[in-house]
C-alpha cells in the first residue's frame, strides 16, 4: 500500500500493508474456488466439492482478520485521505471477496446434482468463469497497485460476462423445452450461471471501490 | 497510472475549489499577505477569507507561517518589531492597517487566545471585568457582574467558580484557565476569536471541554484556530487551510481536506508522511 514515499511512523505503512496481503490472499483464495468448481462441475470430481465448501471458512475467517485488523488500524492509527479511503475499501472488499467465495460453495454443492454432462451450455461455462475471475484477480492488483486505470478497465469487462449469461440463459432454456426430463439439470446449471454472473457484478463493483479509493472521485461520476 | 498522479501538479492548481463559499461576504478577508521577520520571508502572498459561522483551522509543520499568519489577523506582529507585514487584511470590509484603525479597539474585536493560558494574577472576577473596565463596557457593578457571570457561562467555567469568584486564576487547573482566557476574551464582545494551539498544554478531557466549546461558540464569533492536532482540526471545524514554508498550499472544506486533498504536499503532510 505505498502511496509514493512511505509513513514517517514505518509501523503504520507494515499495518497497511498487512490489510493489503490479506485481501490479495482472500482473493486467491476465492478465484481458486470459483476456477476448481467449474472443473469440478464439468469433471464431476465430487471429493474435490466437497473440499471447496469446507474451504470456504477459511475465506470466512479471512474476512473476519482482515476487519479486526482495519478496526485496529483505524483506531490506533487514525489513517487520513488516502490511507483512510484504502483501509474502508479494503473492508468493504474483503465482504465482497467473502461473497464471492460463497458462489463458489455454491457451486460446488450443486455438482452431485448435474448427472448429464452432454449439456450444451456447459461447456460454455468454464470460459465465462475464466473471465469472471480474470476480473477478480485484475481488480485486486488494481487495488495493490491503487491503479485506477486497471480498476476502469475490469469495470468495462463485465459486459462480457453478461452477454454469456445471456446466451447460456437462452440456450438453458431452449434445452429445457426440448428435454423436459432435464429440467432439473438445467436449472442447477442456470444457477450457476447465475452464480458466475454475480461474480462479474460483485468484481465490478470492487472496480468502483478501487477507482475512488485511488482517486477520490466516483468513478460512474467521473466517467458518466 | 497511480494514484497519487490523480493530485494535480500545484503550480496549476488554485489554493480553494473555486465553488467554495462564493457570493458570501467574510468576516475577515485577507489578500496577498507577505510577512518578513527581517530578511526572513515568513508568509508568501496569502490569500484566505474567514467566515463568521465557520470554525477555520489552519495547519502545518512547525515553522511553516501558521501562527504568524493568524496573528497579522489583529496585528499582533505589530508587538515585535523586526517583522514587516504587506498585503491587504480586511475586518467586515474595514483596512486593518488603516491610520483610522485603533489597534487596541481592533484587538478587542479580534480577540486571542494563546498555547499557554496565560490568565492575569489577579481574582477569577477580574480576569473577567478587566477587558470590560478598560473598554467602558459596563457603567456599574451590576452590569459588570453581568458580564462576568455571561462570559463564563458561555465559556462553560460558570458552574466550575461561581461560587469561588474571588479566588485567583492561576490557582484553577490548566483547563479552567484555558476556558478562563476564553472567557477573558468573550468578555469584551469580540466578533473574531484566534486560537493559536489552545489545547497543547491540556490533558486529554480539558481539551474535549475546549473542543465543545469551540462548537458552541461557533456562530456567535468567527473563529480561527491553529493546531498541530490534526485530528483536531478534524473535530472543530468546518474550514482547513494548509500552509508550508510561508505559503498557503491548500484551502478547503475540513471533510475534503482530510478524505481527499488536491494537493500532493497537504496529502503527504494529513497522512503522516511529511519530512
Amino acid at each position: 500500500m505505498d502511496n509514493g514515499t512511505g509513513h514517517t511512523l514505518k509501523a503504520f505503512d507494515d499495518d497497511l500493508n498487512r490489510l493489503r496481503a490479506l485481501i490479495s490472499e482472500m482473493g486467491g483464495m476465492a478465484e481458486h474456488a470459483i476456477r476448481e468448481a467449474m472443473r469440478c462441475l464439468v469433471q464431476r470430481d465430487e471429493e474435490t466439492a466437497k473440499q471447496i465448501v469446507t474451504d470456504d471458512k477459511k475465506i470466512d475467517a479471512l474476512e473476519i482478520e482482515t476487519e479486526r485488523r482495519a478496526i485496529q488500524l483505524i483506531a490506533l492509527r487514525a489513517p487520513m485521505a488516502a490511507d483512510l479511503r484504502d483501509v474502508v475499501a479494503a473492508l468493504k472488499i474483503s465482504g465482497v471477496v467473502e461473497r464471492i467465495g460463497d458462489y463458489a460453495k455454491n457451486i460446488a454443492k450443486r455438482v452431485p446434482e448435474i448427472e448429464n454432462r452432454t449439456i450444451e451450455p456447459l461447456s460454455l461455462m468454464p470460459e465465462m468463469a475464466r473471465i469472471a475471475t480474470e476480473m477478480v484477480h485484475d481488480v485486486l492488483d488494481a487495488f495493490v497497485a491503487r491503479d485506477a486505470e486497471a480498476a476502469r478497465e475490469v469495470y468495462e469487462r463485465d459486459k462480457k460476462v453478461d452477454d454469456f449469461y445471456n446466451s447460456i440463459f437462452r440456450t438453458l432454456v431452449t434445452h429445457m423445452i426440448e428435454n423436459p426430463k432435464q429440467i432439473s439439470e438445467a436449472a442447477h446449471l442456470l444457477f450457476v450461471a447465475k452464480n458466475l454472473e454475480r461474480v462479474g457484478d460483485h468484481a465490478t463493483n470492487i472496480a468502483e471501490m478501487v477507482y475512488y479509493a485511488a482517486t477520490g472521485e466516483n468513478m460512474a461520476e467521473r466517467l458518466g | 497510472m497511480l494514484m497519487n498522479d490523480t493530485t494535480a501538479p500545484e503550480a496549476q492548481m488554485p489554493i480553494a475549489p473555486s465553488d467554495l463559499d462564493s457570493g458570501k461576504t467574510p468576516k475577515m478577508k485577507a489578500e496577498n499577505v507577505n510577512v518578513y521577520y527581517g530578511e526572513k520571508h515568513a508568509i508568501k502572498d496569502v490569500s484566505i477569507n474567514i467566515h463568521d459561522d465557520k470554525v477555520t483551522a489552519f495547519i502545518g509543520p512547525s515553522g511553516c507561517g501558521k501562527s504568524t499568519f493568524l496573528r497579522t489577523l489583529n496585528r499582533m506582529n505589530d508587538t515585535i518589531p523586526i517583522a514587516r507585514v504587506t498585503g491587504h487584511i480586511e475586518l467586515d470590509g474595514e483596512d486593518i492597517h488603516a491610520p483610522r484603525m485603533d489597534v487596541v479597539q481592533l484587538r478587542a474585536r479580534v480577540g486571542m487566545v494563546f498555547q499557554k493560558p496565560n490568565p492575569f494574577p489577579k481574582s477569577i472576577y477580574e480576569n473577567i471585568a478587566y477587558g470590560p473596565r478598560i473598554h467602558g463596557l459596563a457603567s456599574g457593578k451590576a452590569e459588570m457582574d453581568a458580564i462576568v457571570e455571561k462570559s463564563l457561562k458561555r465559556a462553560g467555567l460558570w458552574e466550575e467558580v461561581k461560587d469561588r469568584l474571588e479566588d485567583s486564576g492561576t490557582a484553577l487547573s490548566g483547563g479552567q484557565q484555558q476556558r478562563l482566557c476564553i472567557a477573558r476574551a468573550i468578555a469584551v464582545d469580540p466578533e473574531v476569536i484566534l486560537m493559536d494551539e489552545p489545547c497543547s498544554a491540556l490533558d486529554p478531557i480539558a481539551t474535549a471541554k475546549i473542543e465543545e466549546l469551540i462548537h458552541e461558540l461557533r456562530g456567535k464569533y468567527a473563529i480561527a484556530i491553529v493546531t498541530h492536532n490534526m485530528q483536531q482540526a478534524a473535530r472543530v471545524s468546518q474550514r482547513t487551510a494548509f500552509f508550508h514554508l510561508g505559503e498557503l498550499v491548500e484551502y478547503g472544506r475540513t471533510s475534503d481536506i482530510f478524505t481527499n486533498p488536491r494537493a500532493k504536499r497537504t496529502q503527504d503532510y494529513i497522512t503522516g508522511r511529511y519530512g
